[in-house]
């Protein structure tokens, strides 16, 4: 039954597809702005909540809406909205509003008007799965980590959605996307006389199941885990050389170096642009950092953003030296630089912004073993929890951590918050491993658009005079 | 909505239809000037039910046919948990005051001017500032209605401001900033204006602490930034009911200093916050949460309070999808001390504003640490200036069962929480 009302839902959406174009670009003919788009949303999704051995929530969810933006004198003016009826007197608002606004000169840069529909890549469709199918499958892992003893209780939130976005643009662009995306959350939350611990497992990918199934060891491993922790020590606070894991070390670069790479933060900052002028070194020769949209199988990979701007990779920082940094449109006319394609709105009800895509340092040649080695006192911190920045300062917290003791890891530790200055931190960095590997399961926040799919990565890294809070 | 439930009746034994419509009309500032004006209006319906005994859920935002949702919904329901409580039948809620049409009256232009008075009074004060952030007004309407009789409607306004200032300065960054909102329109450039530059005075020049044991005062803005998350989370009924709050077993008992008192206040008049009757239709009513220090109620939902065995408290609450409990407004009782005067009684120690990172620790078990994003040294019963590149770890039980003073600057933060001042003796400082 679910299977069949899914195939009818994109049946609706095929059909309204051809209709759609039209009626977009009708709505922009004979409109007076500098640059106009219109984006509408359709989007269907489900989710699964379970809390200890209770199903919480079994639910289902569409969307429709959309979107007018409109530049007039460097001025925008922007409606959201659900009714796709009344488009031309949205597109009239938007323009109105954007001439209150308009002083200047808009400045946008121009890129290629294309006509394209990029359908959804996957390997194995969630949503050609049941829910039973994923029910069964959750209840395996749930039953798991409850079964481990000292386990209070458990949570686990899995969410699946289907989304075609459509573009139109004052300059004859139109381009559909189809993607489909897949989130999974397993948290194990142990408990002892007033002591709760927790460790977790987040897990995401652009629409392949196959990245949530088989994960019964790593579901028995994260609540043995969460049992240890109520026994581990804490770390004293102060300053040690740490090692991350390239989980935790994807998430350190998204928050150290990735956010102050966002153009929009620093186009319209005079002292900023002089802090962040290209061929600053924030690093040794070894660090080489990527963003880009075009590398591709990963969350944050498409083709297109959502200024119409074909989605390039992007080397942020080379050889150690500022090498470029993530632009809009708007954001790369104004500092008389090149589009990266990285303007991402997380639904219609935002306009697009300048966010990351796939975010890693790139590998070097040492191994973990020769990194470990010459440690007497550090910090092993590995997978992740969060992060957030301020742009110079941020920090960063690991879901597990041990100690480093005489060049060998140690006791198991709580888990550990750790901050850094990215004027400092960054070249701190003196080993990067040889062994990169992709996060996928995190979700980036910016300016009130959150979750919006992500990925990032990097090889093991060491940091020295790396600042840890603890007691 | 009545399509949605007379379809819903016929195919379930109990339905309940909930309704959101808002506009709202942000403008937007970025680096010191009028950006963009935004208008976005949406409307968005879940629809929860009764099948077989087990619940099923659909939410649809935009335009759905009603047989669609049904479906939707009726599809979820072999997987959905046993309902084991009643929608709440007809009745009448009380009047709780969140309309004020004045909202509706405020001009794009007086908006702008709004925005525009206090980044030039800002920039005039510290002329190398940038500034963003913005005005907004809005009017939702929410609905609800059930099989069990209950039909009911209120519309609230919501004002606001909200500006943030970054200084860039011999490599460092300072970020300083303030946000106003209440259902009333908010016209006032004086008070926002002034808590700017109070902070921008407070971090002209910068401080070292050397890492140790001081006495710690969280301004309203610290408190609520480090130490409302582990509360809450440790409150809410589903935490207790799961086992996973260290409170669980804690009711009627004191844990935390006497002058610690804690409450979840939907009925204050014109807060963002309040409403007559949560997500579920339950009247909405003040519940004191820990009195003087006393744990005295954990806060639910229907859901939840039918598995305790206990009544909801009015905390149904939908963020996306089907309700969990969770606080409207939450209030920390105030002090009688001024912050000035607390400050005079600390030899050496740290006030924190804005700590970055304290939701990343383990808020379950009270836990917080994070980097001092904001704060300043005290030395000698004197603020001496900013601190960076410091870290600060706590307990909030370990914290709060101690209070040296609270203070008698409560205000609102982001319509969210009021609180005062917290001046605790001892918090653990990291610092380079």
């Amino acid at each position: 039954m679910l299977l069949s009302h899914i195939l009818n839902l994109s049946a609706k959406i095929d059909n309204r597809a051809g209709v759609m174009k039209e009626k977009l670009l009708s709505a922009l003919r004979g409109q007076k702005a500098d640059y106009i788009e219109i984006r509408l949303d359709e989007s269907s999704s489900s989710r699964l909540i379970f809390r200890g051995d209770r199903l919480e929530e079994a639910g289902r969810s569409s969307s429709t809406g959309g979107n007018v933006r409109a530049l007039v004198r460097g001025g925008w003016g922007f409606v959201s909205f659900n009714n796709l009826d009344k488009l031309t007197e949205h597109v009239s608002l938007a323009i109105e509003q954007a001439r209150h606004v308009g002083k200047e000169e808009s400045k946008f840069s121009p890129v290629t008007p294309v006509n394209d529909i990029v359908e959804a890549s996957f390997k194995k469709n969630p949503l050609e799965i049941s829910l039973a199918a994923k029910k069964r499958l959750l209840d395996e892992y749930n039953q798991l980590m409850l079964g481990t003893p000292e386990i209070q209780t458990t949570s686990i939130s899995y969410g699946d959605s289907k989304k075609k976005v459509a573009l139109a643009t004052s300059e004859g662009t139109y381009i559909e996307q189809n993607r489909i995306d897949l989130n999974l959350r397993l948290s194990a939350i142990a408990s002892r006389d007033g002591d709760v611990q927790q460790v977790g497992l987040s897990i995401g990918s652009k629409g392949d199941f196959s990245t949530v199934e088989n994960l019964q060891e790593e579901a028995r491993d994260i609540a043995r885990r969460a049992v240890a922790l109520l026994s581990a020590p804490r770390v004293k606070g102060g300053t040690y050389t740490i090692v991350l894991d390239p989980i935790l070390a994807g998430v350190f670069v998204h928050e150290a170096f990735g956010h102050l790479s966002e153009a929009d933060h620093i186009y319209e900052n005079p002292q900023l642009r002089e802090v962040m002028v290209l061929g600053r070194r924030f690093g040794g020769k070894h660090l080489n950092i990527v963003d880009g949209a075009a590398v591709p199988g990963y969350r944050g990979s498409y083709k297109y953003d959502d200024e119409g701007t074909p989605a390039t990779k992007t080397y942020l920082i080379k050889e150690g030296v500022l090498n470029s940094r993530l632009h809009s449109r708007e954001t790369a006319a104004r500092m008389v630089e090149n589009p990266t394609g990285n303007a991402r709105a997380i639904n219609y009800t935002f306009p697009p912004i300048v966010r990351m895509t796939n975010t890693y340092i790139e590998p070097c040649a040492t191994t973990f073993k020769d990194m470990i080695s010459g440690i007497k006192e550090g910090v092993y911190a590995k997978d992740w929890y969060g992060g957030t920045t301020s742009l110079e300062m941020f920090t960063f917290s690991a879901g597990e951590a041990y100690m480093i003791r005489d060049g060998k890891i140690a006791e198991m530790i709580k888990p550990v918050v750790l901050s850094g200055n990215v004027f400092t931190t960054l070249d701190n960095i003196d080993a990067i491993g040889n062994d990169l590997d992709m996060n996928q399961g995190g979700g980036c926040g910016k300016a009130g658009q959150s979750p919006l799919p992500v990925s990032n990565g990097s090889p093991h890294i060491r940091i020295r005079n790396c600042l840890v809070g603890g007691k | 909505m009545e399509r949605i439930l007379s379809i819903a009746r016929k195919l379930a034994e109990a339905a309940e239809v909930f309704q959101v419509s808002s506009r709202r009309t942000p403008v937007q500032f970025e680096a010191n000037r009028l950006k963009q004006i935004q208008t976005k209006e949406s409307t968005s319906t879940a629809l929860r039910l009764v099948k077989n005994g087990k619940v099923g859920f659909a939410q649809a935002s935009g335009v759905i046919e009603p047989e669609e949702l049904v479906k939707m919904a009726l599809d979820t329901s072999q997987f959905g948990y046993e309902v084991n409580f009643e929608f709440p039948s007809s009745q009448s809620y009380g009047h709780v005051e969140v309309y004020d049409q004045d909202v509706q009256q405020i001009s794009i232009d007086s908006m702008v001017s709004l925005g525009e008075t206090v980044i030039k009074a800002v920039c005039d004060n510290t002329p190398s500032i940038i500034c963003e952030g913005s005005v907004s007004h809005g009017t939702a309407t929410f609905s609800i209605a059930n099989t069990s009789g209950a039909s009911a409607r209120y519309k609230r306004t919501n004002s606001g401001i909200s500006i943030d200032g970054m200084l860039v300065r011999n490599g460092d960054i300072l970020y300083v900033g303030d946000i106003r909102t209440s259902c009333h329109p908010v016209m006032d450039h004086e008070s926002i204006t002034l808590e700017i530059i109070r902070q921008l005075d407070l971090a002209r020049n910068n401080a070292t602490i050397k890492s140790g044991t001081y006495p710690v005062i969280f301004t309203p803005y610290g408190v609520s930034g480090a130490l409302i998350a582990p509360l809450i989370s440790a409150l809410s009924g589903k935490m207790v009911l799961d086992g996973a709050s260290p409170l669980k077993d804690k009711k009627g008992q004191t844990v935390l200093d006497n002058k610690f008192s804690f409450s979840d206040d939907p009925t204050l008049p014109f807060q963002p916050g309040s409403t007559p009757f949560d997500d579920e239709g339950i009247t909405a009513r003040k519940n004191t949460l820990i009195n003087h220090g006393c744990i005295t109620q954990f806060y639910y939902d229907l859901h939840i309070a039918s598995l305790a065995g206990v009544t909801s408290t009015g905390n149904g609450n939908r963020n996306g999808g089907m309700p969990s409990p969770a606080p409207h407004a939450l209030v920390i009782d105030g002090g009688d001390r001024s912050l000035q005067d607390m400050v005079k009684d600390v030899r050496e120690g740290l006030i924190i504003e804005q700590l970055m990172g304290a939701e990343q620790g383990n808020i379950l078990n009270g836990d917080f640490s994070g980097n001092v994003l904001l704060g300043y040294k005290i030395e000698n019963g004197e603020i001496t200036g900013r601190v960076k590149d410091t870290m600060v770890f706590g307990n909030v039980y370990q914290l709060l069962k101690e209070i040296s003073a609270l203070g008698n600057d409560s205000r609102w933060i982001g319509g969210y929480v009021e609180t005062p001042s917290i001046y605790c003796p001892a918090i653990s400082v990291s610092s380079k």
